[in-house]
């Protein structure tokens, strides 16, 4: 039975994503169907400032948009072992307190490497 | 059946009716949000803003969507139809959605789930998807670079962003929404977040992309971004869902710093106001902070963005982690702390089982010491 309470505090996000997925497709079916339709070449080729496209934009690119996304991962689930710890933080007290602050000490290390090695420039 | 309609139908019925109160109001608040915001740029440009339909121009933003729905959805013929359509409903819908979990008042929350904050930290992260679909969808060199660029730059901004909620994790103890906003909150706490405050505020700016970090969007270098490409409705969603994730970004920061639906403090004896105008109103002034800096402040290069939200923001929240947990704990003020704490309390073991192994040496020597002048002395008789 507690399971099950917990799980229907759930029930109003469900119904309600599934009202705001058909709201967004109400709206975006309703316009096309409302608007005027007259496609030719010229309006459905990619915006390029004035020419027509030389290839695909899908192209290479910087690679540290990737490195930052990396970065993010690692710090991101830093932060995902901080959140029950940080509620924790009462009951565990002085212990969980520096085995977390060893746990960061550890993350730092490898921080400061990443920015000696400039993997946070961008010029 | 008239059983089956008391246990599920009213529960139903009356859940929908407030999913619909929530949608109606977060879509006036953005219809009067764009108005605001022209008449606040207008005003501090010293012009009017809008006042040519309807009085003092407050019909603007219903002629707008009314003009943005019957113009013509442009599907460009490079693109990916699916992901393109897509992209739009996605933010859209979860920039609705978060919603769910926010308290207007005291139980005005439509789920009052335990791990709030978490559901709203990570509706707001899968923002990224609906930008980078946008991006890669629309083949175009600039919604390429915009989807990039912002995906990048809203990741990074969320690392601080999440540290900060740690903070205020800390001072809470609970991940609820309405426990957060009635957590007790002394004075000098208020202080220790204040500058945690700060800095969420200029995250929030960089997360909605919002000038002075609207770099996706920079349209004097890559003339709109991830949105280039979309037209009529489709452009719509993506202004809607941007304008209701800054109404939801203000109402976090007034739910984890402001107090949410509580009276501010010297101004107590106002409490026969109603919560949901308290919140409102804090949100407003939140959001005014938005069009004030949109109205001042240039737009950022993009290292220099990197540079704020990884080598000044991430240090900084990550240390305030740290001084935060400390002081709560050597204060006795954590949530739900059991015993005083004696922080240093690890290192003065350390230094007392050195000394008491310096100690044991020590007589150990004098053992030896004695045992050898003792065999002397054996040696002598």
């Amino acid at each position: 039975m507690a399971s099950q309470d917990f799980l229907i505090a759930y029930l109003p996000i469900l119904i309600f994503m599934a009202v705001a997925s058909v709201i967004s497709v109400a709206m975006i079916a309703g316009s096309l169907l409302a608007g005027p339709r007259k496609p030719d070449a010229e309006k459905l080729s990619a915006y390029e400032c004035g020419f027509d496209a030389f290839s695909d934009a899908r192209n290479k690119f910087d690679v540290r948009f990737y490195l930052v996304t990396l970065l993010f991962i690692i710090f991101d689930l830093e932060i995902a072992f901080l959140f029950p710890w940080a509620i924790a933080l009462g009951d565990i007290g002085v212990f969980g307190f520096w085995s977390m602050m060893v746990f960061l000490a550890v993350l730092t290390v490898g921080f400061v490497y990443e920015w000696k090695k400039g993997g946070l420039e961008w010029e | 059946m008239i059983e089956l309609w008391n246990t599920y139908g009213i529960w139903t019925a009356w859940t929908l009716l407030y999913i619909v109160l929530i949608v109606g109001g977060v879509m006036f608040s953005v219809a009067y949000l764009t108005y605001a915001e022209r008449k606040v740029l207008g005003g501090m440009q010293r012009r009017q803003g809008p006042m040519t339909v309807g009085p003092f121009g407050l019909l603007q933003p219903i002629a707008d969507g009314i003009k943005l729905f019957s113009k013509e959805t442009i599907i460009p013929s490079q693109a990916h139809r699916v992901v393109f359509l897509l992209a739009p409903m996605m933010l859209f819908a979860l920039s609705l959605v978060a919603w769910a979990v926010i308290p207007f008042d005291k139980g005005w929350v439509l789920a009052n789930i335990n791990v709030g904050i978490l559901y709203l930290f990570a509706i707001s992260s899968m923002g990224v998807y609906g930008i980078i679909m946008a991006g890669w969808a629309s083949n175009s060199r600039y919604a390429f670079l915009g989807g990039l660029r912002s995906a990048s730059q809203m990741v990074s901004y969320e690392v601080s962003m999440g540290l900060i909620i740690v903070c205020v994790l800390l001072c809470t103890g609970s991940l609820n929404m309405q426990e957060i906003v009635l957590a007790p909150r002394p004075i000098w706490m208020q202080v220790l977040l204040f500058p945690m405050f700060i800095v969420f505020l200029v995250s929030i700016l960089a997360e909605t992309n919002r000038t002075p970090f609207d770099l996706p969007e920079g349209e004097s270098e890559i003339t709109g971004g991830f949105m280039v490409e979309y037209s009529a409705m489709t452009y719509a969603l993506f202004f809607l869902g941007e304008y209701a994730n800054m109404i939801l970004m203000s109402a976090m920061a007034v739910i984890l710093f402001l107090g949410g639906w509580l009276p501010l403090p010297l101004l107590g004896f106002l409490t026969f106001v109603p919560g949901i105008v308290w919140f409102a109103l804090k949100t407003a002034g939140v959001l005014f902070f938005f069009l004030w800096s949109r109205a001042t402040l240039p737009r950022f290069r993009y290292d220099q963005l990197m540079r704020l939200g990884w080598k000044i923001f991430l240090p900084l929240t990550l240390a305030w982690v740290v001084i935060v947990s400390g002081t709560l704990l050597s204060l006795d003020a954590l949530p739900g702390q059991k015993e005083k704490a004696n922080l240093l309390a690890p290192v003065e073991r350390s230094v007392e089982s050195l000394i008491e192994g310096g100690e044991e040496i020590l007589r150990a020597i004098e053992s030896v010491g004695d045992e050898i002048v003792g065999d002397e002395a054996v040696d002598e008789e």
